[in-house]
């Protein structure tokens, strides 16, 4: 008969070896996955590379596009690489700006639920860089190239513009004809009939330009009045009329 | 046709591919036809892979060393070239299914056909494979492998062999574009694999939002994408585009809440249809045929010059009168309170009451309070 495992020292020695087995274990998995970020890197910068210089090749074969395309969506490779070039640069022609637009969209959709679909330049420009990938091609994107980018869009309808601010830019992503804010800072006032922008910022973790629009945008539609009397103390007050109403039958 | 098994269509190891034939490939069970019409043959140094045109993850493959020898058969007038295909009877069965789509068949042959060509190659890379036998060095390989898969250190070392592959295997298929498009299938699920094995580990492929997003939108990808080399320049060109962008568009139209701005159009619509880039005008012009082609979304421009596609279903007609149904119910209401009670955008909603207005439906009450809208009595209780 097999003598039966027993005493504190056997079970100490037990444990101990488990944990031997498990540090092993996790050694051997961060290993692994080191490995593989490194491989998931070298995949990504080949494939950056294909997307920019064989182009036409890949877009003449429609099978091969596909899978691609497959490639690029797994390891999240921007397939839109094509070069500023000469033409580009002097006449703004080529496909280079239009697909600078497709990734100035992108930014912006993808940030949208954080900034209300209001993004300045300088970060549009960061985020945009950083999605485009290599670092080889990073360089070449400047201010003017994003406007010049933005301006292709204005096909597009108003929904998507630039609004000078001072000595730099925002861009909106979301028309006021789709923006929630609105409907947000109504709800906000409702207790008070009132609303002031830090009040509004601090509640709703919005930024100032995010927050100082959808406050104009009230304003032009005639649904909050600006209040500067109590500016000495703090700041404007925007005042919503329509909510007054069961505040005045009180009053 | 019972020695033929299912497999994924992945490579094993120092498998090589030697010939391909993309479509029109029919297989037969001795002399009858099987359900494996229209496909794709590939040929390795160990096996014959048939895949399925209609779903491309159909493969059924045969070992080379169940061979015996091939022979070709004569493709007369108006038929296609056979190629028939001897085989042994698989040795060991030791009482086991084979896990392929033909459990039993009495013949000890098969035949390929080839509508669209290719057998003479075929036939000579398949001839120059059976007499190489590379698959008897593999069962070699295999053998001395097993041999260091003992304790923690064989478990590293195989884990290093296999690493090593892999990065052997991308930096080859990454070598030129013709060796990419020979292999882009493998490199598809080795991506694959790598992403999802990074994805358990560590959560996201990464920490950018945007990246996220863009590998969401590439992924919803369009197959066949309409170009002007496709379809022209002119009319045509546009209505078809037309028909594609609704199509691609409907699903995430309508989970935006039925209304999306053009940009945003723009913007999917190009990570679908990955390097064919659409211009901003070519998508105006197509958008602008939607309507005349009742296509389930349409352009709306909005007095502001915001360009937005929205579905069809949402007639103006039809959201006045429900506007002014709903200014019945609560007696009267304000652009801000409909915008609440129905979910949308204040100026939308103003929007909606307006266009009730200019019906006759509602009619306003326009104060220092603001604008609220009641039930437009002078057209329904004065007649």
């Amino acid at each position: 008969m097999r003598r039966r495992v027993g005493g504190v020292g056997a079970i100490q020695k037990q444990q101990l070896a488990q944990a031997r087995f498990r540090n092993k274990g996790s050694e051997i998995a961060e290993d692994q996955l080191q490995q593989m970020t490194k491989q998931m890197e070298v995949f990504r910068t080949k494939l950056q590379e294909f997307a920019s210089n064989h182009k036409n090749e890949i877009r003449k074969d429609p099978y091969f596009r596909c899978q691609f395309q497959e490639m690029c969506a797994t390891v999240g490779v921007d397939p839109l690489a094509s070069s500023k070039g000469f033409w580009a640069k002097m006449l703004g022609v080529g496909d280079f700006y239009y697909e600078l637009g497709v990734q100035i969209i992108e930014v912006c959709i993808a940030t949208s639920h954080q900034n209300g679909g209001i993004i300045g330049l300088d970060e549009l420009r960061e985020k945009v860089m950083k999605s485009r990938g290599s670092k080889k091609r990073q360089e070449d994107i400047t201010q003017d190239d994003l406007l010049r980018a933005i301006d292709k869009l204005s096909v597009l309808g108003k929904g998507f513009r630039l609004i000078p601010a001072g000595n730099h830019y925002l861009v909106q992503s979301v028309p006021a004809e789709l923006n929630m804010d609105h409907t947000t800072i109504l709800q906000q006032a409702e207790g008070t009939g009132f609303i002031s922008l830090m009040a509004l910022r601090r509640t709703q973790k919005w930024g100032e330009e995010r927050a100082q629009n959808a406050l104009e945008d009230l304003v032009k539609e005639g649904m909050a009045w600006v209040d500067d009397q109590a500016k000495d103390e703090g700041e404007r007050l925007y005042w919503f009329p329509g909510l007054l109403q069961d505040k005045l039958v009180s009053w | 046709m019972d020695r033929f098994e299912w497999c994924d269509g992945s490579f094993q190891s120092s498998e090589k591919l030697l010939f391909k034939i993309q479509s029109g490939v029919k297989l037969y069970d001795g002399d009858n036809v099987t359900n494996f019409v229209n496909g794709g043959l590939t040929l390795t140094n160990y096996r014959i892979l048939w895949q399925s045109e209609v779903s491309s993850r159909e493969y059924i493959s045969l070992q080379l060393q169940l061979v015996v020898f091939i022979e070709k058969e004569s493709s007369g007038w108006g038929r296609s070239g056979k190629i028939v295909v001897h085989l042994i009877e698989p040795s060991s069965r030791k009482g086991q299914t084979n896990k392929g789509p033909v459990q039993h068949s009495p013949f000890s042959f098969v035949k390929f056909t080839f509508k669209n060509g290719g057998e003479i190659d075929f036939y000579t890379q398949l001839n120059s494979a059976i007499e190489k036998r590379e698959w008897e060095q593999k069962l070699l390989l295999g053998k001395s492998e097993r041999k260091l898969r003992t304790g923690i250190v064989g478990i590293e070392r195989q884990i290093q062999e296999k690493q090593k592959e892999t990065d052997k295997s991308i930096s080859a298929a990454f070598k030129d574009l013709s060796k990419l498009m020979d292999m882009a299938k493998d490199m598809v699920s080795l991506s694959k694999t790598i992403a999802q094995k990074i994805q358990d580990q560590k959560g996201e492929i990464s920490e950018d939002e945007t990246i996220r997003f863009k590998s969401y939108l590439l992924s919803l990808g369009v197959s066949d994408p309409v170009t002007k080399d496709t379809h022209g320049t002119g009319d045509d060109y546009h209505k078809e585009l037309a028909k594609e962008l609704a199509n691609l568009m409907e699903k995430p139209i309508e989970e935006a809440g039925g209304i999306m701005p053009l940009s945003d159009i723009y913007c999917r619509v190009n990570r679908a249809r990955g390097l064919e880039l659409l211009s901003p005008e070519d998508l105006v012009n197509a958008c602008k045929v939607m309507e005349i082609l009742k296509l389930p979304v349409k352009l709306h421009i909005f007095d502001s010059g915001v360009m937005v596609l929205k579905l069809s279903s949402q007639d103006d007609s039809i959201l006045a009168q429900s506007a002014s149904v709903l200014v019945e119910e609560k007696e009267s209401l304000t652009s801000d309170e409909l915008s609440r009670i129905l979910g949308t955008s204040v100026v939308l909603a103003k929007e909606r009451l307006l266009s009730a207005e200019k019906s006759g439906f509602i009619c306003r009450d326009d104060s220092v309070e603001g604008l609220r809208f009641y039930k437009n009595r002078f057209l329904k209780e004065m007649s």
